[in-house]
């Protein structure tokens, strides 16, 4: 593992609400060099948060508190929102899960790609354009000048979000965090994006920050994996050493995705222990 | 819907099916028009029904002949059964016969002509104003939800759906023109201006203009902008609380956290991403409060003594001039029919949510 | 709430209907008093509906009618807490009693307006179908025409009174409910329920009066209550146009009519009405949000 890129240490996201605060995310610590990191864990359990607090995109009156929050040398906890402007799409991207709500409706996608690249890298409109074009290339779309002036309403969700990881690695961030990037597609069409996803972030040397609530792509897709189970990091383990994972709920997880291997009268489910939560 | 492949599927529906769509919109559109003008001049008819005015006097004058009066007889189909006299009805109308007024002895039609652009010019500057003043206060309000700016400006808004306007056309006569001195008193014009300007299109600023008279443009301008504010007001408090509403259902959009994520500032984001998404329905709210002025100036135009449309028919009223009444009822009707059916075709045609259908 | 009434009210689990219904509405009593805007809506209403009721009382036994022209147009003072108009009579009095008009107008144009709307929009939800179609056109028809103006042609021709104020209003009024009556009415009309009762061999008239009109009267009372700040803004204008209420009665927009004259001397013959048809609008404007979050949060 190169350097680290991301340091994190005691992460807490908290939302004060009318009948008390809710803590999303409790102490979570971890870093990140140039490598792959999942986040499992179901709903509610703090991992789209976490990913969210890396940008700095908790809303009001979210609380982000943290002992160390630091990327490349950075504090992330002392920036300002000029800060962020710079460091969000050009060192530090995130891909959001459903294509149909996270592109801007009313706008071709060439532009909304084209956008990146002109908020950053100061270049001419034509020389935007002709990037463009090769990052759809470069994410497998055939007839990128057609695409190019298309609406979002037009694609499928494939497509969709493979524009959508176009526009969040046209800047060439270091770091990527993609946020259930698959879960809104049919099942033919995730391995496509998966695959097209591994391939850039290889090409490229980045890190990734993979958060699903599904532990078989994340362990297929990770080099390392962190479980989450209400707001807390329950488990750090390496994907290939999950059959060996110590913490019950990782284990009752890992229990219950069934196997054509091993086929089975009855599927596992989670027992929970509240002990879990404390 | 997709097929198998890489290259993935765009769906784009075939011309033909696109210009069928519009047409049988197009259709629909009309015939709900016509068919809500039918029920305006129903009513109107009904009403003109209602009084004890003798509608062939209403017609021909009380100076009419006999013979006169029983060829209007005929003319008007009194001897058939109603249905009859309203069809006649209609095709006066819609062949610009209004009848006679009484108070100015004049074909109802050629009034209206002439007091119309008055109340236009009226009517427009006030939703210039609310366009201008009500779109930004709404973004602003959205975007700081919760906070003074949001409370302020809605509490405006709330202040602009509760006071009458007559009465806030009064109070500011009083402070700002009879306190303060600021604006000219009621009126379009000071009285020793009158005529002097050629009446081109009958809205005083672009004639006073047209003619390089700038005197008479400013004094104009004085007297307009007090009614033109005060209507502007209702017209900002509807647009603010309606752009406020589009503008908090897009922020909670995911997209708009996409361009955040992009880099894009705070407020790149909301003016520059939400805020092109709203400009559809903000157009179709922009014309229903046009449209809502129109009928909010008649009573602006009585405090005011604005030689408009409302004024018109409040006069006509107080005179019992039925012919004069009711046409500018239909006119006004019209407008403000006019105006909804349109902008609810807009809505329709380009809501987003619908373009992929 | 500790009290044994208290939780009766509150039981989740009513064991009879009278228990349910009067559970609900206690629990929507509370949610309103919890709503600060509700309830400083609610406070303005009561207010309103006190002054008009006890109008005699709260005058101190002056008439608004008793004309005093030696005294005409005298500044607020403490004989007159108002001053008086141009006929000498004591407006502080005259508000009171235009309270009674105003809410007249309200009560008369809610019940002719919401059974209506109520009986129309139920019927084209429910039967669907051309029944539908026509009803709706019918509505779409009048839901287009401008209300003040028709107001005006009304009065022309009828003369003026609160009737007809009240018969024009009603007519471009009634269709807002007749929508909402039908939007609720399609949500529901197929659902288990309503299904269970057909079966039950229910007319259609008792599942639409018994059944379906109940679950719509909530929306239908929201917009009630925010349309209303509007329909007392028309009718004043009405009245100020001369065509409300007749003199001598009181109402508030002929008052600030009469006003209109002296406004640059005597303002406050023309402003203190105004004022109290700005009061009791708010009021309507600020019970109908507060009621809104409260019924239906999602329409904020």
């Amino acid at each position: 593992m190169s350097g680290a890129l991301l340091v994190v240490e005691d992460l807490n996201v908290t939302f004060p609400g009318r009948t008390g605060a809710t803590r999303a995310v409790r102490n979570a610590s971890f870093t990140l060099g140039r490598e792959r990191l999942g986040i499992v864990g179901e709903s509610g359990s703090g991992k789209s948060t976490t990913g969210r607090a890396l940008l700095g995109l908790i809303p009001r009156p979210g609380i982000v508190t943290a002992r160390t929050m630091t990327y490349a040398g950075e504090d992330l906890l002392k920036c300002s929102e000029r800060d962020w402007q710079r460091l969000r799409g050009r060192r530090m991207s995130m891909v959001l899960q459903d294509p149909k709500y996270s592109l801007n409706p009313v706008r071709t996608v060439g532009r909304q790609i084209a956008e990146t690249c002109l908020l950053h890298l100061g270049t001419s409109h034509r020389e935007a354009e002709r990037r463009t074009l090769a990052m759809l290339e470069a994410v497998r779309i055939r007839n990128p000048e057609v695409v190019y002036h298309l609406h979002p309403h037009q694609l499928s969700g494939g497509m969709g979000q493979r524009v959508m990881i176009a526009m969040m690695l046209i800047a060439e961030p270091d770091l990527l965090i993609a946020d259930e990037p698959t879960s809104a597609l049919d099942v033919t069409v995730q391995n496509e994006v998966l695959r097209i996803l591994d391939d850039l972030v290889s090409e490229r040397g980045m890190g990734l920050i993979f958060i699903s609530h599904n532990l078989t792509v994340v362990s297929s897709f990770c080099d390392r994996v962190l479980v989450m189970y209400g707001g807390r990091i329950v488990e750090e383990i390496a994907a290939r050493d999950l059959h060996n994972a110590r913490h019950p709920y990782t284990r009752a997880l890992v229990a219950s995705a069934p196997s054509l291997d091993e086929p089975r009268a009855k599927l596992a489910t989670v027992t929970r222990d509240p002990a879990w939560l404390r | 819907m997709s097929t198998t492949g890489t290259a993935g599927v765009f769906l784009d529906p075939p011309r033909t099916h696109l210009a069928a769509v519009v047409l049988r919109r197009t259709g629909s559109f009309l015939a709900s028009l016509a068919a809500t003008f039918i029920g305006l001049t129903a009513v109107t008819f009904f009403i003109s029904r209602l009084t004890k005015i003798d509608p062939v006097l209403a017609v021909v004058g009380d100076k009419a002949t006999k013979a006169a009066y029983d060829r209007a007889y005929e003319a008007l189909g009194l001897g058939q059964s109603i249905f009859v006299q309203y069809f006649i009805y209609l095709r006066r109308l819609l062949g610009g016969d209004f009848g006679m007024s009484v108070l100015t002895a004049r074909p109802v039609l050629s009034d209206l002509v002439r007091v119309f652009p008055a109340t236009f010019e009226l009517a427009t500057i006030a939703t210039i104003v609310g366009v201008l003043v009500g779109v930004p206060a709404g973004v602003l309000a959205a975007a700081r939800q919760g906070r003074w700016p949001d409370h302020v400006i809605r509490v405006v808004g709330l202040f602009g759906y509760s006071v009458p306007v007559f009465w806030l056309g009064l109070v500011g006569l009083f402070v700002f023109y009879g306190k303060l001195g600021w604006v000219s008193g009621t009126g379009r014009l000071d009285v020793f201006f009158d005529d002097v300007v050629t009446p081109r299109t009958g809205v005083i600023l672009i004639d006073s203009a047209l003619d390089g008279n700038w005197e008479i443009f400013a004094n104009a301008f004085s007297h307009l902008i007090l009614p033109a504010s005060i209507l502007g007001y209702y017209s900002l408090a509807y647009i603010a609380r309606m752009t406020r509403s589009f503008m908090i259902d897009q922020l909670s959009q995911e997209y708009v956290t996409a361009a955040r994520i992009k880099g894009n500032s705070f407020w790149r984001a909301v003016w520059r991403h939400a805020f092109p998404n709203i400009m559809v329905p903000l157009i179709t709210v922009i014309g229903l409060s046009y449209a809502s002025l129109l009928e909010g100036a008649v009573l602006t135009e009585t405090v005011f003594a604005w030689p408009g449309l409302g004024l018109y028919i409040t006069n006509a009223l107080f005179n019992s001039d039925m012919n004069a009444v009711l046409g500018g009822t239909v006119l006004v009707g019209a407008v403000f029919i006019g105006i909804n059916q349109v902008c609810d075709l807009l809505y329709r045609l380009f809501d987003p949510r619908l373009r992929a259908t | 709430m500790s009290t044994a009434l208290g939780q009766w009210l509150m039981s989740e689990t009513p064991t009879s209907r009278r228990q349910a219904i009067l559970g609900n509405a206690y629990r929507a009593v509370r949610a309103i008093v919890a709503n600060p805007t509700a309830l400083a809506g609610l406070v303005i209403v009561a207010v309103l509906v006190l002054m008009a009721v006890f109008a005699p009382l709260l005058a101190l036994g002056k008439s608004p009618l008793d004309q005093d022209l030696a005294g005409r147009l005298a500044p607020p003072s403490a004989a007159h807490w108002f001053g008086t108009d141009e006929l000498g009579r004591d407006i502080f009095a005259r508000t009171l009693f235009g309270a009674r008009v105003t809410l007249t107008i309200v009560l008369l144009v809610s019940v002719v307006v919401a059974p209506i709307g109520l009986a129309v929009g139920t019927v084209a939800g429910y039967l669907g179908g051309w029944v539908d179609t026509v009803l709706m056109r019918i509505t779409d028809i009048f839901l287009a025409f401008p209300r003040l103006v028709l107001a005006l042609a009304f009065a022309a021709a009828l003369g003026p009174g609160i009737e007809n104020a009240v018969i024009a209003i009603s007519l471009t009024a009634w269709p807002a409910y007749a929508r909402i009556a039908r939007s609720e009415t399609l949500a529901i009309a197929h659902s288990d329920f309503i299904q269970a009762v057909v079966l039950q061999g229910a007319s259609t008239w008792r599942i639409l009066f018994r059944h379906i009109v109940p679950l719509c009267l909530s929306s239908v009372i929201v917009r009630l209550t925010l349309d209303m700040a509007g329909i007392i803004l028309t009718a004043a204008g009405l009245g100020f146009l001369g065509l409300g209420a007749q003199p001598p009665a009181a109402e508030w927009g002929a008052m600030v009519s009469s006003g209109r004259d002296v406004i640059l001397d005597q303002w406050w013959v023309a402003t203190i009405p105004g004022v109290a048809i700005f009061i009791v609008s708010l009021g309507f404007n600020l019970l109908g949000d507060g009621l809104r979050d409260v019924f239906d949060p999602k329409s904020a």
